[in-house]
C-alpha cells in the first residue's frame, strides 16, 4: 500500500495524500512530466482519461477528457502555475465543455505535488484545494465508479473476516 | 454496502455554504460550543444581521441548526450536515488512493 496517510481539512474544503513509492524522485516525476504515462493513472480503469494538449512549463496548459463506461466523455483542463524538476508541480485544475474551452462556473481545484528523496526511495505528497460547490461533486463522479466498488469490496472482507473469528 | 446519495442541490448548497471564510469560521465555533448569534456577531467586522445571513445560508445547508432560548438564537453545528462534507471528502480521499495504487503499479514494471 502506498499511501501512509491523508489528511482532509473539511472547512478549507481541501485534501493532502502522502504516498512513498520503491522509485527514485526521477522516476516518479515521469508519471507526471510524460502524457503517455499520466493518463495510465489519471482516470480510473472505468474513466480512462486522454490528454490531448501538454504544455510541461510554468504558465502552459494542458488538456484532456476522460471516457465514462458509456462512452460519455468529460473534459478537463489543467494550468502549470510552477514546475521545479523534478521536486515540485503546481496547477490549476478545471472543468471544460466538449470544445475543451474552460467552464469557469464550476471552479478550480489547485494541486501542490511535491516529490522528496527518501534514501532513495520517494515520498509523494498531493495536497488538494477546492474552490467550491458543483466541482468536487463532478470529480466524485468521474472517478469514483471505481472508488466506491473497492471501499465495497474492503468492507465486505472485512465483514468476511469478523464473521470467521 | 449503502451510500447516502445527495442531490445535486444538496452538493450544491452545502459546498456554497463552505465556500465563504467567515461561514467556514462559524462551522468551526459551533462544532465545538453553542453560540449566539449576537455572540457570534460580536466576533466578526460585521452587522448582526449580516452574521444572521450567514447563519442562514448554514442552516439551510444544514450544517447548522438554530434554536430560539428566551430572547436568544442559539447556533450549534449540525453533526449530520458536516458528515455529508466529510463524506464527500472521503469519495475523493478514495479517487486518490487508487490513483497511488496504479502509480505503484507503473513504476514496478520498472
Amino acid at each position: 500500500m502506498p499511501v501512509i496517510s491523508s489528511t482532509k481539512n473539511l472547512e478549507a474544503l481541501s485534501f493532502t495524500l502522502v504516498a512513498e513509492f520503491d522509485a527514485a524522485v526521477e522516476r516518479v516525476w515521469q508519471i507526471w512530466e510524460d502524457p503517455r504515462q499520466l493518463e495510465r493513472w489519471w482516470g480510473p480503469p472505468t474513466w480512462p482519461a486522454t490528454f490531448d494538449g501538454f504544455d510541461f512549463q510554468p504558465g502552459g496548459k494542458a488538456s484532456y477528457y476522460m471516457t465514462g463506461p458509456e462512452g460519455e466523455k468529460a473534459g478537463g483542463w489543467w494550468k502549470f502555475t510552477a514546475i521545479e524538476a523534478p521536486r515540485k508541480l503546481e496547477f490549476d485544475d478545471g472543468f471544460a465543455d466538449e470544445s475543451g474551452a474552460p467552464v469557469e462556473a464550476m471552479g478550480i481545484t489547485h494541486a501542490a505535488v511535491d516529490l522528496q528523496d527518501i534514501g532513495g526511495r520517494t515520498r509523494m505528497t498531493v495536497h488538494s484545494t477546492f474552490e467550491s460547490e458543483e466541482q468536487m461533486e463532478e470529480m466524485v463522479r468521474m472517478g469514483m465508479e471505481e472508488g466506491m466498488r473497492e471501499a465495497a469490496g474492503q468492507i465486505d472482507g472485512l465483514l468476511a473476516e469478523h464473521a470467521r473469528a | 454496502m449503502v451510500v447516502d446519495k445527495l442531490s445535486d442541490a444538496d452538493v450544491d448548497r452545502l459546498f456554497q455554504a463552505l465556500a465563504d471564510a467567515t461561514r467556514r469560521d462559524i462551522v468551526r465555533r459551533v462544532t465545538v460550543a453553542e453560540y449566539s448569534v449576537s455572540g457570534l456577531a460580536a466576533l466578526y467586522a460585521m452587522s448582526f444581521a449580516a452574521v444572521q445571513k450567514h447563519v442562514a445560508v448554514l442552516e439551510r445547508a444544514s450544517l447548522v441548526t438554530k434554536e430560539k432560548r428566551g430572547r436568544e438564537q442559539i447556533v450549534r453545528g449540525n453533526h449530520e450536515g458536516l458528515q455529508k462534507a466529510r463524506r464527500l471528502l472521503d469519495e475523493y480521499e478514495a479517487i486518490w488512493r487508487q490513483r497511488a495504487e496504479r502509480i505503484a503499479d507503473i513504476l514496478a514494471e520498472g
